[in-house]
Order: structure tokens, then C-alpha cells, then sequence
């Protein structure tokens, strides 16, 4: 079995596919793998732009009167303490500012918190063709995906246990009408009989998979304290909590590796329960489905370990070019 | 109000009789006295915090498990895989009490106990607070909490080893049986319940001292700033911490009684728990720092000898800050799968709060605008926070937003966030506050190479210590991790590096300290001069036993 990862681990790094590990040294976000994470890194500059200058702003005032209301530059200090205008400057001001920031934000934040209703996705995205309406319908499809919209949801469920992870898929169901259930254990636990294989305390056994260029919405349960399923490259988290279950969704259009970890404190191991999500084209998502439900579970592991890249052969595509 | 037109109380030593030690120490009724206690127990407490945080930045300053499997197999003999299994709770046993022990035994006990003690019936011109033995209890059941929490540390917390390792905030079902049925929690229960106890007494002694002992002629719209910063804390603290009480009682009774208030199985619901804890939570984060607003207003306005510039303003967005502070709590569960109307009503009700903030920041700026200002030691420390806070404020405003937050929520650029407004916000306001009543309370005078030593040592050491903390939350380094994937390590290197540095810095701050009692240079009435004009300076260095025989009057004119 170790001899299998360690051969897996190889066909990883030799795979030309795209694949979100935290960048040793790096100042800002993981490269974006979805639409909402687009939005949010671009949100997040959108608020650089505010707080970075705000900051100096301040740093700069300070030093001013530093500089030049310090004890030997202006001996006989003034005496003033009260000026209206300004004080009204500065309420309104940064009111206004904020009133900006909640412009981007709202949208941003419905954005990723609704899913997306398909059927009106399919039908805006034909209309704005057969009016011809080019411009929207790139503004549009930067948004949505018609084509992926058109295929309908891929379900998961991502249920937290104390220590790791089991992933249902409700639609993907064996003859018996038993869905596809498994159990995804991490690779390494901190212990001295630790696996050398993988990206240390990232990958695990047997990898979440979903279909390149789908809507997949996933849930999130626990079975005894709260987790929290995240995926910094996707831009989600999700807290998975006893007694409910939460929702959630994300498209990702380019196959790849993508890692992420448990972010609510649920114990002794909760640095060890993280999260692989292998994004592959279709054809392999359906090959590795049926070889887990048929308990092949190797075969099915080794079956996405060299992720294709697809290209996305759209009837929508082909007009935006 | 200036100095003249106040009818002085000068010390009269012939009738200061102190009581002997053991009164004068254990039963205590002197708010001086309880001050001090306050401060020598937040001064205990906040080296017991700290060796905490030096222990997570040692285990993170590296990949891998280390210093904590090493502490379990040298000081408790474990060995193997169990031995890592103890090391793993350890270490989040440790990220708790750091985090409890830092905001109810150091920042709290300090702030409010202990400054706002010596200094509010001072600059209100009271005799002493209004309930003085309701004001020893307040002080002994901190001491008591304390001990408990050391207790529950100590005593099995679940089957990986002792004290309870689910994080400040408590979460059920990792605080319930589930997660730690051992009895570390319940002691944990009991000390919070102590702590709370003792701080809406302290609350109480605060606002009926405020609102009934003021001087004559010291309106409300006449009392220094740090005196309005206490008497919001105080309201925050009588309304929040009943709430906690509530939700730590059901969790008790959750976990003794065969009550099911957080429990799905019998209906209740852990979420309800995360409601209840932050409607405390964030006006607890509050507490904490309108105390240190306050006392940051007085030392701008002191070495720019100025009137606080906007004082009506000052105070009032104190006010609001307070009553907002109740209406956002829910920004800190966006993640737990909350409907998005409500998300979206946090969003703004949060971002509201950086209105008041900038006035203060503003504000405080333009008192220094056109003073006269001098470096002294407490006004370094004062434009430290200004700049450091305002770093802590704006990745506040990022984090309000809900959009984002799902992705930086339990990550480091959290950890970042709260520890420039508390860590490098309250306690810079704490060290500001230190050095200049120092020489009030003790009537010694600090080393002023020392005092700016520890300052510039500090503020290097905390920015390296918390600065990369933001990359790390942007690359998604969820917290309370004992061990990270590779790629966050260099960042967490320099982190550690940052903490190093502070170790010096808090060594300075003991050795100067040590250097003002052993040499002990007399102090003055007003060491600062002209710009120092709250009623504390009329008093000698230190005040008498019993300070305003004769209350002093304070006349209508007169700036704050």
C-alpha cells in the first residue's frame, strides 16, 4: 500500500495539472481555482486600495506633527479644541468610504452564498445570444457558467469526523440504491509511523474528487464536535455542525490538485484532518466513481492520480472567442 | 480644569494612618491599595500568559511537533505515540488559557482593576469608590478564578491528558462530554463564573462611584475621558457578562445534569451556544480596550499640552462604540451557515464601528496638531498605539466583510487582527498607562532610557511577531494548529523571531521595574507639567492613604 502512494505521490508531481499548496514565503491569497475566489481576490485588492492608503494617511499625519508640532519646532503650543467642519469631515468621510466598501461587498457576498439557480442561469445566458447581446454575455459568463449550468448540480457531502473526513455523493448510487460513502484519512498524523508520501499533513488517502467545469454543491455535517470544511483556493468554508447541515457550492474549471484543512478547533487532531479535493475532467470523475462503487478503491485512486486537462468544448464558447 | 480654581487637598501625613499589613493587604478596602493588587496580580498573571505564547510560537517556529512532545517526554515521561498524543493537547490547552488568561487575568485585572481603581475616583475627585469592601471581594475572586483556571489546567480534561484544549470561546460539543468529559472544564466553568462575578461587582462599584461621587461641579460632560472609558466598560460588563453566565450554567448543566441546551440529540442546538458566548464576546473585546481610549486621550493631551481636541466627540463615540459593540456579535460565526440577509445585516452593523474609531483616531491626532509635543516615555507608547491600532482597525473593516471572511475566518490573518488591537492595541494603551502614573502611584521615577528601551523593543518585536501573520491567514494557515503544511514556515519563523525580541523587551520592562525601587528618585506632584491637568496631579506623589478630605471643587470654565 505505502509503495502504491509513494509511486502515486511521483505521478503527482510529474502531472502537468494545476495544484493549490500553501506557497512558502508568499504575502497574499492562494491562486484562485474558482469564480468565488476570483471575486473575493478582487474584492480584497478593491479593499487594499482603501486600507493601505488610509493607513499611510494616518502614519503620515502622525509623523507631520511629529516633525513639526514637537516641543523644539512650535515651543508655545496652540490652544484650539473644538473645529465643526472637520469633525463633520471625518465622520462623513470615512461613512461614505464605507458605504463604497458595502457596495462591493453585498453583491460579493450573495455571490458566493446563494447557489446559483441553474435553470435561470441556462436561460439568461441563451437570451442574451439570441439577442445578440455580446458584451453582457461575456460580463455574464464571467460570472456563470451556462454550459456547466446546463449539466445540472454534482451533490457531496462532506460529513467531519474526529479525525477526518467522509464524503457521500446522494446521486451516485450502486445497484442496491447504497450512495457513494468513504472515509478520507489523512496521510500523516504527527506520529513517527507517519506516510513519507504526498504534501506533508495535506493529502490524504482516498481524495475528495468532483468533475472539472461542474457546479458542485457541497454540504457539510459532523458526526461529533464542529469542524469546519475549507478550501482556501475555492474561497469557501463551511462549518460542519452537529445536529445541521450546511450548504454550500463552487465550479472549478481547471483540473487539479486543491488542498484545504479543518478550521474549527475540534480537538487533539485537528491539525491533521485535511481536506484533497481532486478536480479531473468528466470522463475520469464517472471512471473513478464506478470503480469506488464497485469497492475497487485502488484502482479508483489510481485512476485520478494523473489529472488530464480538458479543454472545454463549448456551443457557448465558441461565440465569446 | 485648571489647577487654581480647585480647592487642593494637600496631604495631610499626620493623619494618614495605614492600617498594618495583613489589613491593609488582605482586607483591603483602600482603592489605592486594591489598585495596586490589581496591578501586582495582572503583573502574575500576565507572565503566566506570556510563558504560554512564548510555548506556541516555540512549537511553531519550525514545522513538525517539537517542543511540546519534548515537554511531554521530559517532564511527564511519556513516550511514543502516546507521548505525541499528550504533546497535541497540550498545545491546544495552551492556545486556551493564553487566550483566557491574557483577556480575564491580564488585560482586564490591569485596565480596569487596576488603573481604573487608583485613577477613577482621583480624576473624578472621589474619597474612595463607592462600595470599598465590594471592591476587595471584586479583587479576591480574581485571585480565586485564577487559581481555579490554574487548577482546571491541571486536572484531567480528556483522555489525551489534563486542562481543558478547546479554545477560549468554548465551543460545545468539544467543551461538553463529547469533546472533554474530564473535570478540567467544569473547573474551567466555575473560575469563568468566579471571574464574571467579580467583574460586574468591580462593574457596579465603577458606575455607582461614576455616576454619584463625582466632585462638585464635575458634570458628566466635565469628567476626564478615562473615567467615561471605565463607565462604558463598566455598562458593557454588567449587561455582557450575564450572558455568559447563562450560557457557561447551561453548558454546565449540559454536561452534569442530563440537560440537552447544546446537544442535537435532545434538541438543543451548539450554534445557540456561539450566539450566547458572543453577545459576551465581542463587548468583551470592547472592555478591553475603551479603558486604554481613554487613558491614551490623557497622555496625547498632556505632552502636547493641549485640550483633547473634540472632547464631547471623544466621549460620545466611546458611548456608540459601546451600544454597536452589542449588535455585531454575530461577525464572528459567518461560517456557521447563517441565513445571508442576516450575514449581510452584520456586515454593515459592523462596519458602522469604524465611524466612532476614526473619530477617536482622528481626534486624537488633532490634539497633537499644533501642540508643543514631548517624547516622553508614556507618549511614545501612546503614538505606538495610535498607528498600531489603526493597522488592527482597517484589517478589522476587511474582515467585517463577510465575503471575505469565509475565506480568512479561523485563519491567521484573524489571529493577526485581533492581536494588533489587543496585544499591540490594549497593552501598548496598558504600558502607556504604566509608565505615566507610574510615578503617581509609587512617587518614584522610572528609568527613562529603560522605559524607552522597552517601548522601541516592543513595538519592533510585537510588529515581527504579528505583521506576517496576515500573509500567513491570505495563504489560508487555519489557527490553533500545532503542526502546518511546509509552505507556511517561513513566515512563521519570523514570527517567532518577533516573539524573541519582545522576551528582551519584557526583560527591559522587569529590569526597569527593578532599577525604579531599588534607586527609588523621589517623585513630584506633576512631573509632566502644564499639560497635565486632571485632578490626579493636584495630589502628591504618592496620594495620601485617604486622598479629598475636603472635596475639591471643580468651577465651570476649565477645558477636560
Amino acid at each position: 500500500m505505502r509503495h502504491l502512494f509513494a509511486a502515486m505521490s511521483a505521478a503527482l508531481f510529474a502531472a502537468p495539472a494545476f495544484a493549490a499548496i500553501p506557497r512558502d514565503g508568499a504575502l497574499g491569497f492562494q491562486p484562485a481555482a474558482t469564480r468565488i475566489a476570483e471575486r473575493i481576490h478582487s474584492f480584497h485588492t478593491f479593499l487594499l486600495w482603501i486600507i493601505i492608503p488610509t493607513t499611510i494617511f494616518v502614519l503620515a499625519l502622525l509623523l507631520w506633527v511629529i516633525i513639526f508640532h514637537n516641543k523644539r519646532a512650535n515651543p508655545t503650543p496652540r490652544k484650539f479644541s473644538h473645529n465643526t467642519l472637520i469633525e463633520v469631515i471625518w465622520t462623513v468621510v470615512p461613512a461614505l468610504i464605507l458605504v463604497g466598501i458595502a457596495s462591493q461587498s453585498f453583491p460579493n457576498l450573495y455571490y458566493q452564498d446563494v447557489p446559483p439557480n441553474l435553470q435561470t442561469v441556462q436561460e439568461k445566458a441563451s437570451k442574451l445570444l439570441a439577442d445578440g447581446k455580446s458584451a453582457q454575455y461575456e460580463s455574464f459568463v464571467k460570472e456563470y457558467n451556462p454550459d456547466a449550468a446546463a449539466k445540472g448540480f454534482i451533490n457531496v457531502k462532506a460529513q467531519g469526523n474526529q479525525w477526518n473526513w467522509t464524503y457521500t455523493y446522494p446521486d451516485i448510487v450502486d445497484d442496491a440504491g447504497y450512495p457513494l460513502e468513504f472515509v478520507s484519512n489523512p496521510l500523516q498524523t504527527g506520529l513517527s509511523t507517519d506516510s513519507k508520501a504526498g504534501v506533508r499533513n495535506l493529502s490524504v488517502d482516498y481524495p475528495m474528487v468532483v468533475p472539472a467545469g461542474r457546479y458542485v454543491r457541497y454540504y457539510t455535517a459532523a458526526a461529533d464536535v464542529i469542524h469546519s470544511f475549507a478550501v482556501p483556493s475555492f474561497g469557501i468554508k463551511t462549518d460542519a455542525v452537529p445536529g445541521r447541515l450546511n450548504e454550500g457550492w463552487f465550479l472549478v474549471d481547471q483540473p487539479g490538485v486543491y488542498y484545504g484543512q479543518c478550521s474549527e478547533l475540534c480537538g487533539v487532531n485537528h491539525a491533521f484532518m485535511p481536506i484533497e479535493v481532486r478536480v479531473v475532467p468528466q470522463a475520469q470523475f464517472d471512471r473513478w466513481s464506478q470503480l469506488m462503487l464497485a469497492g475497487d478503491y485502488d484502482a479508483a485512486l489510481a485512476s485520478v492520480q494523473a489529472i488530464a486537462s480538458v479543454e472545454p468544448a463549448s456551443k457557448f464558447a465558441a461565440i465569446t472567442k | 480644569m485648571p489647577m487654581d480654581e480647585v480647592a487642593l487637598d494637600h496631604a495631610h501625613d499626620d493623619h494618614d494612618h495605614k492600617p498594618g499589613f495583613f489589613t491593609r493587604w488582605l482586607f483591603s478596602t483602600n482603592h489605592k491599595d486594591i489598585g495596586t493588587l490589581y496591578l501586582i496580580f495582572a503583573m502574575i498573571a500576565g507572565v503566566v500568559g506570556y510563558t504560554l505564547s512564548g510555548l506556541i510560537r516555540w512549537e511553531l517556529a519550525q514545522p513538525g511537533i517539537g517542543p511540546m512532545l519534548w515537554i511531554q517526554t521530559q517532564f511527564f515521561g511519556l513516550q511514543g505515540d502516546d507521548a505525541i498524543l499528550h504533546a497535541k493537547h497540550f498545545y491546544n490547552t495552551v492556545i486556551t488559557y493564553h487566550g483566557l488568561i491574557m483577556i480575564f487575568f491580564m488585560v482586564m485585572p490591569a485596565l480596569i482593576g487596576g488603573f481604573g481603581n487608583w485613577f477613577v475616583p482621583l480624576m473624578i475627585g472621589a474619597p474612595d469608590m463607592a462600595f470599598p469592601r465590594m471592591n476587595n471581594i471584586s479583587f479576591w475572586l480574581t485571585v480565586a478564578a485564577f487559581i481555579l483556571a490554574c487548577v482546571s489546567m491541571s486536572v484531567p480534561g480528556n483522555s489525551a491528558g489534563n486542562g481543558f484544549g478547546g479554545g477560549w470561546v468554548l465551543y460545545p460539543p468539544l467543551s461538553s462530554t463529547t469533546g472533554h468529559p474530564g473535570p478540567a472544564m467544569d473547573i474551567l466553568i466555575l473560575s469563568l463564573h468566579t471571574a464574571g462575578i467579580a467583574s460586574i461587582l468591580g462593574a457596579i462599584n465603577f458606575i455607582v462611584t461614576i455616576l454619584n461621587m463625582r466632585a462638585p461641579g464635575m458634570t458628566m460632560h466635565k469628567m476626564p475621558l478615562f473615567a467615561w472609558g471605565v463607565l462604558v466598560t463598566a455598562v458593557l460588563l454588567l449587561l455582557s457578562l450575564p450572558v455568559l453566565a447563562a450560557a457557561l450554567t447551561m453548558l454546565l448543566t449540559d454536561r452534569n445534569f442530563g440537560s440537552q441546551f447544546f446537544n442535537p440529540a435532545g434538541g438543543g442546538d451548539p450554534i445557540m451556544f456561539q450566539h450566547l458566548f458572543w453577545f459576551f464576546g465581542h463587548p468583551e473585546v470592547y472592555i478591553m480596550i475603551l479603558p486604554a481610549f481613554g487613558i491614551i486621550s490623557h497622555i496625547v493631551s498632556t505632552f502636547s499640552k493641549k485640550p483633547i481636541f473634540g472632547y464631547l466627540g471623544m466621549a460620545y463615540a466611546m458611548v456608540s462604540i459601546g451600544v454597536i459593540g452589542f449588535v455585531v456579535w454575530a461577525h464572528h460565526m459567518y461560517t456557521v451557515g447563517m441565513n445571508v440577509d442576516l450575514k449581510a445585516y452584520f456586515v454593515a452593523a459592523t462596519m458602522v464601528i469604524a465611524v466612532p474609531t476614526g473619530i477617536k483616531i482622528f481626534s486624537w491626532i488633532a490634539t497633537m496638531w499644533g501642540g508643543s509635543i514631548e517624547f516622553k516615555v508614556p507618549m511614545l507608547w501612546a503614538i505606538g498605539f495610535i498607528f498600531l491600532f489603526t493597522v488592527g482597525g482597517v484589517t478589522g473593516v476587511v474582515l467585517a466583510n463577510a465575503g471575505i471572511d469565509h475565506t480568512l475566518h479561523d485563519t491567521y490573518y484573524v489571529v493577526a487582527h485581533f492581536h494588533y488591537v489587543l496585544s499591540l492595541g490594549a497593552v501598548f494603551g496598558l504600558f502607556a498607562g504604566w509608565y505615566y502614573w507610574f510615578e503617581k502611584m509609587f512617587g518614584i521615577k522610572y528609568n527613562g532610557f529603560l522605559g524607552g528601551l522597552h517601548f522601541w523593543l516592543m513595538f519592533v518585536g510585537s510588529n515581527v511577531l504579528f505583521f506576517p501573520q496576515h500573509f500567513l491567514g491570505l495563504q489560508g494557515m487555519p489557527r490553533r494548529y500545532i503542526d502546518y503544511a511546509d509552505g507556511f514556515a517561513t513566515w512563521h519563523y519570523w514570527s517567532s523571531i518577533g516573539y524573541a525580541i519582545t522576551m528582551v523587551a519584557t526583560l527591559v520592562f522587569f529590569i526597569g521595574l527593578a532599577e525604579a525601587f531599588i534607586r527609588r528618585r523621589k517623585g513630584v506632584a506633576n512631573p509632566w507639567g502644564e499639560g497635565a491637568t486632571t485632578l490626579e496631579w493636584t495630589l502628591p506623589s504618592p496620594p495620601p492613604f485617604h486622598q479629598y478630605n475636603e472635596l475639591p471643587h471643580v468651577t465651570a470654565k476649565g477645558g477636560h
